[in-house]
């Protein structure tokens, strides 16, 4: 019969119409800023530089490898090595990024520089309101605006971070037993030597 | 007590005049009820606009804005102060004064239609013996609107849009005319008021409002289907679609007077609503015996924004037809039907009371709906389709 | 080379087996009479050319006698820049392609490296690629069907729809790859990261309530009257001139012509997968949408036995590299049945880290070729809704 279709389309609208009122799945409207989803803990928004402990500039992860400026497909990133060295997590002297910087309006959330990074120094962010009026240097993130402290990487990234966690932990355990084992020898390696130094002061008379 | 809330505005119109010594009554009266036609009306644009644009947001899973004033009820007032604020743009060789008065000519043509259709007991504004006559040749003349505006343009495109736009809405206007045609030829006035009179009538409990025959639901149906061609509403809005190749007949308006034309799309689409309820749904009479008590213009008013409810969720729902194929619904399906309608409509009269005249009826234009769709879908080879999966 | 001499030497002498339907035709109607030609451009700037397209129309009255696509708005070099780059690097800029469909991007362009190194992929890692590519398959087909009935004027209440659907998935795909369309998630040997199990007891619930979506779908739209007007008999594409002229994907199959590249290359883990391929007898839009609409189905069909047969195990080969190698200087072509047709990238490579060419094969652009023919003689109205039914997307027709 004419008409039947669209009789159907009708009371296709008209149950949605009726049911926008009592059920949450037909009216999915999210009035932000006022309300927000749930953040989803994989979300990727622009990359931060990870440091442990309280001192960024002491406790920063980042060795100034390169690797993930080479990576980067559009060179968003910007690295210059420092001059000197500090200690990283297991106590061995690594150089430092002297310049560390992202410009986000270049960087497209691709997430390859923290697949390459083998340090675990490069993590992504979920802040995405990041708009601001000065439109070339305030979307140039420098070091400082970067860094963020590894609560910070746990809080946005519970699973992640617990893992990274455990590896370094894991690391830092096989560092400080390969020291202890070093130490241990080289201590018997130095009684050894002062033991072979001693007889002919006393062989002597 | 009841009967003084119904009447509520003739009374106090009568107080109001009380004031003026005698002579200045009879004008002044007339002036107090235009002005009140033209406070209410607007404002009942505003609210329909408000409606539609929620009432497309709900069906649609979202809601509509909320943002201006509480549920977003201002925000008709919003997107009226910002056509006000726009440049006015005139282009150089359009021909000015047509092109000024378009809109005016539709907007006033618009709300003539106003004056004779009664709003409850005793409230029209002029007592015609011919009102039905009257509100129709209104009509036609929102259609000269139209074309002035496509014509002033001087511009290719609008022209073209305008002329169509004309040709559907001339198409329109003869379904529209037959189907009141029986309503005049049942109730045998062409008043209006007579016409909300002879469906004031109860038997039991039920209304002998003219939608409830047979006859009388086909020509509302009819009537509903022209009266979306004729306003340009979807899906009959080619004319004025947006992923259509021009914008159509108002492409070189902008600000206020855009808005004038937006305004007078709603009024019409206001006024072809009050048309349908008086004719149709029995103007201000109530749906039930026992609902009596309710003050008429209530009942009215519910029933015109009731229809602009039916015309939103049509809008929401349906795709918009081709011009070609726009006409050929007209001439070929609607207008056979709505003649066939006025020989059953003659057929009831005929038959008197009882039940043969309801059976004979509803066969007759059952058997020709049926047969007429299933033609035409042949003809043109339409249909649902299975489909095959490769092996 | 023949087919070159041919021309140049006795252009109107073609031996019978080279007549091929409407290629060497006059691709212009002629107009009948005195009759003014109405030359008009439609886009870029237009609500409904699904990005920025321009047509130049020639029309006679309301029949359109002339039409020439004129793209190239979007053109972004990526070509060029996968030459300039890393094979790891190019990877999110396939997402951008197809932006719609960024999940089936980044398996074409998997495939084709994965052909190019001879690298193998782990079982579970070839499931999840099933999964998210069906996924993203159901999406598409949803917001093409809404996209082409928001072209015809009802106001987007189906387009709504679909995309309220579409976000579910979009949630998914974030909880997984970490963003809602630029998902970067396919590597050369696998995927980047794993599926837990509360991701895939989601997803079964979600996959569970689509055939719902679907049926309400077709309940809004494939008995309309109004829809059935305008779109039955309009924009017919013969199949001997879609085979000819390179069109795959929906199109194809609905102008009758079985070919689907998940029958027909077997690739990934396709051939363990029951489902069937509709095929349309009208060739015209109602069938393109009717079909994509079915396809719908058969994905949900696909993602159910994908997600109750998915094994356990690694997503990445341990020793596949993803940055720093070398692939042996030859060259691999992959391919796949990607929501819009056949998705191919050609990949050359000359043993150093970036390739020597790498070429994209869109099944957009490609399937736009063959819009003149299918406009010719039809309403301008229709102009709009034919585009809409070849589901295009800029980003993968100017590259």
């Amino acid at each position: 019969m004419l008409g039947e279709g669209l009789l159907k389309g009708l009371a296709v609208t008209a149950k949605n119409f009726a049911a926008s009122y009592v059920s949450a799945e037909r009216l999915t409207t999210v009035q932000y800023p006022e309300e927000r989803i749930a953040p989803i803990e994989a979300t990727r928004d622009f990359p931060f530089l990870v440091y442990d402990g309280e001192d960024w500039e002491a406790g920063l992860r980042c060795v100034a490898c390169q690797i993930c400026e080479k990576e980067c497909p559009p060179k968003c990133i910007y690295i210059e090595k420092s001059k000197d060295k500090k200690p990283d997590f297991v106590g061995k002297m690594q150089i430092y990024p002297a310049r560390f910087d992202i410009d986000i309006s270049v960087c497209m959330s691709c997430q390859i520089c923290v697949e390459v990074c083998p340090f675990e120094a490069i993590k992504m962010d979920t802040e995405f309101e990041l708009s601001t009026t000065d439109r070339f240097g305030g979307l140039l993130h420098d070091r400082r605006a970067l860094a963020k402290s590894n609560g910070h990487y746990r809080k946005i990234h519970p699973t992640e971070a617990g893992e990274v966690d455990a590896r370094r932990a894991g690391e830092k355990a096989k560092a400080e037993a390969k020291a202890k084992l070093d130490a241990e020898a080289a201590a018997a390696k130095a009684a050894a030597a002062a033991k072979t130094a001693e007889p002919p002061a006393g062989a002597g008379d | 007590m009841i009967d003084k809330l119904d009447q509520i505005f003739v009374l106090f119109e009568h107080w109001l005049l009380g004031y003026l010594p005698a002579f200045w009554r009879q004008p002044a009266g007339v002036l107090v009820n235009v002005v009140a036609i033209i406070a209410v009306f607007p404002t009942l644009m505003a609210i329909s606009v408000w409606l539609e644009r929620k009432g497309l947001g709900r069906m649609q899973n979202r809601l509509g804005p909320n943002r201006v004033g509480p549920f977003g009820l201002l925000q008709p007032v919003a997107d009226g102060l910002k056509s006000l604020t726009k440049e006015d743009i005139v282009p150089r060789n359009a021909d000015a004064a047509v092109h000024f008065l378009a809109p005016l000519v539709l907007l006033v043509a618009a709300f003539m239609g106003f004056a004779v259709i009664p709003m409850g007991r005793n409230m029209v504004l002029v007592e015609m013996d011919a009102g039905l006559l009257f509100y129709f040749s209104m009509g036609a003349a929102t259609e000269l609107s139209v074309f002035m505006a496509g014509w002033s343009s001087r511009n290719k495109y609008s022209l073209l849009g305008a002329m169509r736009a004309v040709a559907q809405m001339v198409s329109y206007e003869v379904p529209l005319l037959l189907s009141s045609v029986v309503v005049v030829m049942i109730s045998g006035s062409l008043s209006l008021t007579k016409i909300v009179e002879a469906q004031n009538q109860y038997t039991g409990v039920f209304p002998h409002w003219y939608v409830f025959t047979p006859w009388g639901l086909a020509a509302f149906v009819i009537f509903i289907v022209a009266a979306t061609a004729e306003t340009n509403r979807s899906p009959f809005d080619l004319p004025e679609g947006e992923s259509e190749l021009v914008a159509g007949y108002f492409t070189e308006y902008s600000g206020f007077k855009f808005a004038l034309f937006f305004l007078g799309e709603y009024v019409g689409m206001l006024s072809v609503a009050a048309l349908g309820a008086t004719l149709f749904l029995g103007g201000w009479s109530a749906p039930f015996s026992f609902l009596g008590w309710v003050p008429s213009w209530i009942w009215f008013f519910s029933k015109v924004m009731l229809s602009i409810c039916v015309f939103i969720w049509l809008r929401g729902t349906m795709p918009r037809l081709r011009q070609d194929q726009l006409m050929n619904f007209a001439w070929k399906f609607v207008l056979p039907i709505s003649l066939l309608n006025v020989l059953v409509a003659a057929a009831w009269r005929f038959l008197g009371g009882g039940w043969p005249q309801w059976v004979v009826c509803t066969l007759i234009l059952a058997l020709a709906y049926v047969g007429l769709g299933w033609g035409g879908m042949r003809r043109k080879r339409f249909g649902p389709r299975r489909y095959r999966y490769a092996e | 080379m023949s087919q070159l001499q041919s021309h140049s030497a006795t252009a109107h002498e073609k031996p019978e087996s080279q007549k091929l339907e409407g290629w060497n035709q006059p691709m212009e109607l002629q107009p009948d009479g005195e009759a003014e030609i109405l030359e008009v451009a439609m886009g870029p700037h237009h609500p409904s050319t699904h990005g920025v397209f321009r047509m130049d129309v020639a029309l006679d009255g309301e029949r359109v006698i002339r039409l020439k696509p004129v793209f190239g708005y979007l053109h972004r070099n990526h070509e060029k820049l996968g030459e300039g780059q890393s094979y790891l690097a190019s990877m999110p800029y396939t997402d951008r392609l197809d932006y719609i469909c960024s999940l089936t991007n980044n398996w074409a362009y998997a495939l084709a490296v994965e052909k190019l190194t001879g690298q193998a992929v782990p079982e579970r890692a070839e499931y999840l690629r099933v999964i998210v590519g069906e996924l993203t398959r159901v999406q598409n087909h949803a917001s093409s069907i809404g996209f082409l009935i928001q072209d015809m004027g009802a106001s987007g209440t189906p387009l709504m729809y679909a995309f309220r659907e579409r976000e579910k998935i979009l949630d998914l795909f974030e909880e997984l790859t970490g963003a809602r369309m630029m998902c970067n998630y396919m590597r050369f040997g696998g995927c980047r990261v794993d599926a837990t199990q509360s991701w895939l007891d989601r997803t079964r619930k979600l996959v569970g309530e689509l055939p719902a979506f679907a049926d309400e779908f077709e309940t809004l739209l494939c008995t309309n009257e109004i829809l059935m007007a305008r779109t039955q008999g309009v924009g017919i594409l013969k199949p001997e001139l879609a085979v000819n002229a390179g069109v795959t994907g929906p199109m194809l199959r609905a102008s009758g012509v079985n070919y689907d590249i998940r029958k027909v290359d077997h690739y990934g883990i396709y051939d363990r997968f029951n489902f069937q391929v509709p095929l349309g007898d009208h060739w015209d839009v109602y069938d393109r949408f009717m079909i994509r609409l079915l396809e719908l189905r058969e994905s949900l069909k696909i993602l159910e036995q994908a997600l109750k047969e998915i094994p356990e195990g690694p997503v990445m080969d341990p020793k596949a590299k993803i940055r720093g190698f070398r692939p042996k200087p030859g060259e691999a072509y992959g391919r796949i049945e990607a929501p819009k047709g056949e998705l191919g990238f050609y990949l050359i490579s000359d043993g150093s880290p970036n390739p020597y060419r790498y070429r994209v094969r869109p099944p957009s652009l490609v399937n736009l070729t063959i819009l003149e023919d299918m406009c010719l003689g039809n309403n301008v109205a229709d102009v709009v809704l034919i585009l809409g039914s070849v589901d295009i997307v800029l980003g993968e027709v100017d590259r």
